[in-house]
């Protein structure tokens, strides 16, 4: 008995092994922690044992609480993460709700009509308007958000006095974790047609202004939301990274001379690099999800035109307007294109020298 | 300057490094103002928001806006709000969703992010692969919608709990803080007969306060945020969180709360008063709950950074 809990330093075996020191629970035991033993092939009962492999059975017994453990989880992302993907091929019907009494039902009575959903979507203006309205807001956010954390970070890692380092962190956190309802009401009640900047314009005789509902404008307007919200968010991965940089780099930089910046230049920002590359790479596979709460809060104010984007015009055909075939295959269509973008700009990254998302 | 004076220094003072030259008053003034600017770039709308909802009715109306500075302050906003009627039964209802979609994530993101958390483990890598694909793909918001409807969930609470009571990154950082927990521990405890359930709450979980608060914090968040999903799958009034109840107000230019119109009418109450109050209660809880989990944000998001 003493034996076999001695021999286990892995931590992989559970106490139903240890309670019946089977020969194949020591062989195994003993394999695992790479011992001299891992030439001695027992076979488990019933269950087939290759070299150095634990038996399923065995493996079963020992790991029951693990698995049952896991099991919630897996069972709820096959329920609304995988079901609703095989829910996708109502894209290829003309879906009808209301031919059964329940909507997955519904399927089955659906008439199908193939890649037409597709085809009517190449030739809806709509949609290009909202594709173009997707990735225009992409470029924006790309230029004007990405690099927002980045500078921010550097700010406040040259920040040394821990005091002021740690309150102008809090306070840069905290509008993340703001809904975007907060956010975008303190933006109309600031910068709309009743909002204190166009109010007090106003009190001192100069026209007032309406940012909220200016077409020409909500794209930096949203951008600008944006960078209020989560730059400081933003901030945290890189401050991560640059703690993570010896002073000894510095400290020879230092002593060849390399002032502030050239320190900047080729000590701090070459450890940023990686890190950069792996969010650019996140970013660009999200291109077409430029966000959604944001532009449905303001898609009143300033209309659709300006403000819609893939997302919403999903939502707008689908939940609003119950043509959910046509919605499902436009939302079909941007998630395979965001698949193919995660997959591109993952191989850039190799490309460039840079892990990415995932190892090659 | 006597050595005594000169340790004080150098303990309040942080140490600058030997080989870093003094910063310039320039340079230092420029930095510090534009940090100073950053962070009234953040606090100022806040404080304009607070403000209002605490300004008696007339001076809202002598300024026609926004308050900026105080001048006298009063809690009829709040009381009236708060003393039932719409919001309160919102804010009610925001509270339970958020208190038992918390609690509800948290169990079984706990449970699945312990089950994943040795390595070796039996289906460990095909149960990983399948939580880890879902934050490649999404299946739409269509397929969602039609399931949730079909499930009978719609005008259920259930319906702002379930189909996003687990967020796969969540459980990645903890599974890589559980990880990170030295082995020898939950080793001695299993020797003396401790079963995996017994090893992960009185081990790994008094060990992971810090990640389970952030994470905590994480999935509260969520749930208090959250309006989308009552606005498509609740049609009952009474049943509005409070982020929607805010969303009508505001961006449906409702004049007040239901229960409130009269008031706002004979002009006891200010209209922009009630919003701007309404405001500062839905963002009252998460002000004041980031803070306290602010220290541990950097420990539980690097670990699971680098492991995860």
């Amino acid at each position: 008995m003493s034996l076999t809990a001695g021999s286990r330093p892995d931590g992989t075996c559970s106490p139903a092994a240890v309670e019946k020191p089977t020969p194949v629970a020591l062989a195994t035991a003993g394999t695992k922690a790479g011992a001299a033993t891992a030439g001695t092939k027992v076979r488990a009962p019933g269950g087939k044992s290759k070299g150095g492999t634990v038996a399923f059975r065995i493996r079963l017994r020992r790991d029951r609480a693990l698995i049952l453990m896991t099991v919630p989880v897996i069972l709820l992302l096959l329920l609304f993460n995988y079901l609703p993907l095989l829910g996708n091929i109502v894209a290829f019907q003309d879906y009808d709700p209301y031919v059964s009494s329940n909507g997955i039902t519904a399927i089955f009575h659906s008439p199908w009509v193939g890649f037409e959903q597709f085809s009517r979507m190449f030739e809806d203006p709509l949609f290009w308007s909202a594709t173009k309205n997707t990735l225009l807001l992409f470029a924006l956010q790309l230029v004007l958000f990405f690099p927002v954390p980045i500078a921010l970070a550097l700010l406040i890692n040259s920040v040394i006095r821990p005091r002021v380092r740690a309150v102008a962190q809090a306070i840069m956190y905290l509008p993340h974790f703001f809904s975007w309802v907060l956010v975008v009401t303190v933006f109309q009640q600031l910068f709309g047609g009743a909002g204190v900047i166009a109010q007090t314009l106003e009190q001192h005789g100069w026209s007032g202004f309406d940012l909220m509902t200016n077409a020409d404008l909500f794209k930096y307007l949203v951008t600008a939301q944006s960078v209020w919200k989560d730059a400081g968010w933003g901030i945290i991965v890189f401050l991560a990274a640059l703690s993570a940089v010896s002073t000894d780099l510095y400290e020879a930089a230092a002593m060849d001379g390399a002032g502030r910046w050239r320190r900047m230049w080729h000590v701090t920002l070459p450890a940023l690099r990686p890190v950069i590359a792996l969010l650019l790479v996140l970013r660009v596979g999200d291109a077409l999800s430029v966000g959604f709460e944001q532009f449905l809060l303001q898609r009143d104010a300033v209309g659709a035109g300006a403000s819609e984007v893939l997302d919403t015009y999903v939502w707008n055909m689908g939940i609003q307007n119950g043509d959910f075939s046509y919605a499902a295959a436009v939302g079909l269509a941007k998630g395979l294109i965001g698949i193919c973008l995660v997959l591109g700009a993952n191989k850039f990254a190799h490309l460039l020298g840079e892990q990415g998302v995932y190892k090659k | 300057m006597s050595l005594n004076t000169q340790l004080v220094r150098s303990l309040k003072a942080p140490a600058r490094p030997v080989w870093e030259e003094s910063p310039s008053k320039a340079g230092l003034a420029a930095k510090s103002g534009f940090l100073l600017l950053c962070c009234l770039g953040v606090l100022a709308p806040l404080w304009i928001v607070i403000v209002t909802s605490l300004s008696p009715k007339p001076v809202i109306d002598r300024v026609g806006g926004l308050v900026v500075i105080p001048r006298g302050i009063t809690f009829v906003n709040y009381t009236e709000l708060l003393g039932g009627g719409q919001v309160s039964r919102a804010i009610m209802v925001s509270a339970g969703v958020t208190l038992f979609g918390t609690l509800f994530s948290m169990t079984v993101s706990v449970l699945a992010a312990y089950g994943l958390s040795r390595p070796g483990s039996l289906g460990h890598r095909f149960f990983l692969m399948t939580m880890m694909a879902t934050m490649f793909f999404g299946a739409g918001l269509i397929p969602t919608y039609l399931l949730v409807q079909s499930l009978g969930l719609t005008d259920t609470y259930l319906s702002l709990v379930l189909p996003s009571a687990v967020s796969v990154f969540n459980i990645l950082v903890l599974r890589a803080f559980f990880m990170g927990i030295s082995p020898e521990l939950t080793e001695s405890a299993r020797i003396d007969g401790a079963g995996d359930l017994r090893i992960l709450l009185t081990i790994i979980m008094p060990l992971s306060r810090a990640v389970l608060a952030v994470i905590s914090l994480f999935y509260a968040v969520g749930y208090w945020s959250s309006w989308f999903n009552a606005s498509i799958y609740l049609s009952d009034q009474e049943m509005m969180p409070l982020q929607n109840v805010l969303i009508q107000l505001v961006q449906k230019h409702t004049e007040a709360p239901t229960g409130l119109q009269q008031a706002v009418r004979t002009g006891q109450l200010s209209s922009l008063g009630l919003q701007m109050a309404v405001m500062v209660l839905a963002l009252i809880p998460v002000a004041i709950a980031s803070p306290f989990v602010q220290r541990h944000f950097k420990k539980g998001m690097l670990t699971g950074a680098v492991k995860g």
